[in-house]
């Protein structure tokens, strides 16, 4: 790294942590290793408005935040803290629940109604689009609760990945069908186990 | 179309603004400079024109925040008890900010030449390295450019 190298990621930083202290800090963001590759955590004041896998394309997902929410966006880590830590415990299987503030700002109507529901289906178990369906009191909702699982802005956070197919197939996930697969491995879940190819 | 994430701008242009900054004040000020700029131009960011020429407007921005830090130390020298007049300059800043507004709906020719030649205080020699054509042409598109300013009434 040269000096001056060092010393622009130096002055981002501060740069960082000054805007966020005056109020224009709309969207923080950082990138996380996780065992499901790079994950993009980003952030609003209040709280995590969005997590995203790298097969979704990091910068295209902060291009369509700066469109969508904010295009006060900058590169930092400090307000992600206690989101990666929290991801951090529950990867390493010490954490059942992560109880991080989020932002569902993105979310309008049912879409929204769905996802808040997910935690409902606890850690090591899971639920089919039908059930989850019935859960929020729209049991023919079928199609709008994968629709609604699929567009999750805030996956492993809001567990759309406990959603699973009534005939015990995994169904889709964003981060795709493995790291669907391993976070249920993970969580002990028998689907988990047993969801083939 | 959108404008890009802030972050995009800061490690696009960073490096510049710390040339500019390392040009116009002390090193021990170079770093104020530099977070000052990225902080204005942060504030302002939602609010600007797509099509705006980003260079010369975080040029422009990083000279002025130099020259408030060259005031800022003369009236440290003159009167130690000065240091509180930042917020007079927040305000004559978002007034600063709107004329580049103007700047930015010129015509390309003459917004090029104006932005070159005022913020960023090149010669019409060097201009016409840039721009292309005549010295003579230069200072006509600037003095166009100008009058349609002032027409806005605009200093």
């Amino acid at each position: 790294m040269t000096t001056e190298t060092g010393e622009l990621a130096r002055l981002r930083a501060g740069l960082a942590a000054r805007a966020d202290d005056a109020g224009l800090l709309d969207i923080a963001y950082r990138v996380v290793d996780s065992p499901l590759g790079a994950l993009l955590l980003a952030a609003t004041e209040r709280g995590v408005l969005r997590v995203a896998f790298a097969s979704e394309g990091h910068d295209a997902v902060l291009a369509d935040l700066a469109d969508r929410v904010s295009p006060r966006v900058l590169s930092a880590p400090r307000r992600l803290d206690e989101a990666a830590r929290e991801l951090d415990e529950y990867f390493a299987g010490h954490l059942r629940e992560i109880t991080v503030p989020i932002d569902l700002r993105l979310l309008t109507g049912y879409r929204r109604e769905v996802v808040t529901a997910l935690p409902r289906i606890a850690y090591g178990d899971t639920a089919s689009y039908a059930e989850l369906a019935a859960l929020t009191g729209r049991p023919r909702a079928v199609r709008a609760v994968g629709s609604a699982c699929a567009n999750n802005p805030v996956p492993l956070l809001l567990p759309c990945h406990r959603v699973v197919r009534s005939d015990g197939g995994a169904g889709g996930y964003l981060g795709g069908l493995d790291a669907k697969r391993t976070l249920l491995r993970l969580e002990g879940t028998e689907a988990g186990r047993t969801v083939g190819p | 179309m959108s404008l890009p994430p802030f972050e995009q701008v800061v490690q696009e242009h960073g490096p510049r603004v710390l040339s500019v900054c390392r040009a116009m004040v002390d090193a021990a000020d170079v770093d104020d400079a530099w977070s000052e700029t990225f902080l204005a131009a942060l504030s302002a960011w939602p609010d600007l024109p797509t099509d705006l020429d980003v260079t010369a407007w975080l040029v422009t921005v990083a000279r002025r925040k130099c020259i408030d830090i060259h005031r800022l130390r003369a009236r440290r020298r003159t009167d130690p008890v000065a240091d509180l007049p930042e917020v007079v300059a927040q305000g004559a800043e978002s007034d600063d900010e709107g004329v580049w507004r103007h700047v930015a709906a010129l015509p390309g020719k003459q917004r090029q030449v104006i932005t070159y030649r005022y913020l960023g205080g090149l010669s019409y020699a060097q201009i016409i390295d840039l721009v292309g054509g005549t010295e003579a042409a230069a200072r006509r598109a600037a003095s166009d450019g100008l009058k349609s300013l002032r027409e806005k009434e605009i200093r």
